[in-house]
């Protein structure tokens, strides 16, 4: 968590600085859904996540580096910086990508799982998504088929109360996302995403159902997004997190752990990461015409 | 050696040599092997051929994560304005990750629409809206004008390691053509002349292909020699042919049942404005349908869309025009 952490507010900073010069939404606060999830997964299980990314990757296995890099516009980046931050995709750990588009990673998933139902394997698919993703039609269509088919995909929605600038109220009469999906033969549970245990206890037992031939399963993680829905986002809808309630809800906080070598382990980390991207150069221009169509 | 099939038959049978040929090919769609006796269900199997809910954007975003896996799906789309519900996935999605990911995925699927049922199905279901994938970039688009074409450009966009967008012209369903037996591939990219002729050239797109070798005829009586090009993709274009054949006619005119402004014709004409404009003795013409939605009554579609008569007249201006030296 704190990998994800320090990369995070290096990232922040190296946007304010114009070094990382795209749009970036950043997930501190989300780390307990992250670790507690892709923590669980083997690299040969798929996850797919959204916008909020980087933290997924992360957690999936992607270096640090090479996502930097690749918020870098860089050539050593995970996709040369053709991606960049919203469309990460590290195929050799299993992180087959993130989406710009709400909702469009959903029908993905389901595919990657009935390619691992088809192939016979015990692998499974996970999709990351936010509670302003189930409103969309594209939900609906994608919970209905994997119901349908049985699939061996876990939907793990990361509900922070808020769709981008907009609170969840004003989206829904439906208040806890795992309940948009009662009427479906669908596994699906509530928990508080800032407890990375609990993120952990609740997944590994879809993991194991979803292994064992069943699926699919919605896992709604109750989360509280730090910052804005941008890096830069002025936040005129909300009120900011007081200093106190933010250690309250933080999920690296609440883990209680007084020792700070892992922090400052993470933070050396980030600092080579940063200098390793540093020293990646910008991409050919050629990389462009020979990848819009593969050979 | 060949055999005589009806359009769609062969586009069935290159789907069916795929499937037996690669265990990766999957089908599905909406309306598909919803009996127990449907020859593709009861040949490969339930895993394989499967029938969907109306979920376009499902179906194709689906298809796109199955294809990461190595597998090759064509999903059954039967109006081609059915897949604008699922845009995201369709230009978004599928087309785009391949090159967002610097390489590491492909995505080898095929979506198969039908198009331009210009016979009475009124506005939502004739249109010939293959422009706006077009300039799509990682997007292959195909539109096939006969029978052999139908197989080999099939067989071709199953094997394509690229997202192929086949474009089926409904007003060809049931014409009867030779179709090659055994494995036929028509490589996506590559136009095909089906008559020569050294006066002007007409490109024709789908269905207007015959409507244009008929002009053809007709004009040949009167003199005028026209050489008829059919792209038979749309992406990538082969504007190399259609750019030779200028430079031989000087004259081009571009036949196209889309609308105008969303047509393929117009980017045809502004390739050969730009890249062959030397050539050009003429204004280039284009006959398409018009800017307006197919109506219902028949003569009013008999007004709106490009016909022999159309294309005729087009050619005879433009053989008669000449651009002042």
């Amino acid at each position: 968590m704190w990998r994800i952490r320090a990369f995070e507010e290096r990232v922040g900073e190296l946007t304010r600085a114009n070094e990382v010069h795209g749009l970036v939404h950043l997930s501190i606060g989300g780390e307990g859904v992250a670790v507690g999830v892709c923590g669980a997964l083997r690299d040969d299980d798929v996850v797919y996540s959204g916008h909020r990314a980087h933290g997924h990757a992360i957690a999936k296995g992607a270096p640090p580096a090479a996502v930097l890099a690749e918020l870098m516009g860089r050539e050593g980046g995970l996709c040369h910086g053709l991606g960049g931050s919203m469309h990460l995709v590290d195929v050799e750990h299993g992180f087959f990508g993130a989406t710009g588009v709400v909702g469009g990673n959903v029908p993905l998933a389901l595919g990657s799982a009935l390619a691992a139902r088809l192939a016979g394997g015990d692998n499974v698919a996970v999709v990351f998504f936010g509670d302003g993703a189930v409103q969309g039609g594209i939900f609906v269509e994608s919970v209905n088929i994997a119901a349908l088919w049985a699939l061996p995909v876990i939907l793990v929605c990361e509900n922070n109360g808020f769709a981008e600038f907009t609170p969840r109220s004003a989206h829904t009469t439906v208040e806890r996302v795992s309940d948009v999906v009662a009427p479906y033969p669908i596994e699906r549970l509530t928990v508080d995403g800032g407890d990375v245990r609990a993120v952990r206890v609740a997944f590994s037992q879809f993991l194991d159902a979803a292994r064992a031939g069943g699926g699919p399963m919605l896992l709604e993680c109750l989360t509280h997004r730090f910052g804005g829905h941008y890096e830069g986002d002025a936040q005129q809808y909300r009120e900011r997190l007081a200093a106190d309630e933010w250690r309250r809800v933080d999920p690296i906080a609440r883990l209680g752990i007084a020792d700070h070598g892992v922090e400052l382990e993470a933070r050396d980390e980030i600092d080579e990461a940063e200098r390793v991207a540093r020293a990646s150069p910008f991409p050919d221009a050629s990389l462009m015409e020979r990848l819009v169509y593969a050979p | 050696m060949a055999h005589e099939l009806p359009y769609i038959a062969a586009i069935e049978e290159a789907i069916r040599e795929e499937m037996e040929r690669d265990p990766t090919v999957l089908y599905f769609g909406q309306n598909i092997a919803t009996h127990e006796n449907d020859p593709f269900l009861k040949q490969f199997g339930a895993d394989r051929v499967r029938v969907t809910p109306i979920s376009e954007t499902a179906e194709i975003g689906m298809a796109v994560g199955a294809a990461f896996a190595g597998y090759r799906p064509v999903v059954e789309l039967y109006m081609a304005e059915f897949m604008l519900v699922a845009m995201d996935q369709v230009v978004n999605e599928a087309p785009r990750f391949h090159y967002m990911s610097g390489g590491q995925v492909k995505v080898p699927i095929v979506l198969k629409a039908g198009y331009g049922f210009t016979a009475g199905w009124a506005g939502q279901h004739t249109g010939s809206i293959y422009g706006m994938f077009m300039g799509v970039p990682g997007l292959k688009v195909a539109v096939p004008s006969t029978a052999d074409d139908a197989k080999g450009l099939m067989t071709a966009a199953i094997r394509d390691d690229n997202p192929v967008v086949y474009f089926h012209h409904y007003l060809l369903t049931l014409e009867h053509g030779d179709v090659t037996d055994g494995e036929h591939v028509v490589p996506l990219g590559q136009a095909a002349v089906r008559r020569e002729g050294g006066d002007v050239t007409i490109v024709a797109i789908g269905w207007l292909v015959g409507k244009a070798l008929a002009a053809a005829e007709e004009l040949a009586a009167a003199g005028i020699e026209a050489e008829v090009i059919d792209p038979r993709t749309l992406a990538p274009l082969d504007t190399e042919t259609i750019l030779r054949s200028v430079e031989k006619t000087g004259r081009l005119v571009v036949v196209d049942q889309s609308t105008r402004h969303g047509s393929a014709a117009a980017v045809i004409a502004a390739e050969v404005a730009s890249e062959g404009f030397g050539s050009l003795k003429a204004p280039v013409k284009l006959v398409t349908a018009l800017d307006a939605t197919i109506p219902y009554s028949e003569p009013m579609e008999g007004y709106l869309l490009p016909d022999e008569t159309k294309i005729a007249a087009a050619v005879r201006e433009a053989v008669a025009e000449a651009v002042s030296a």
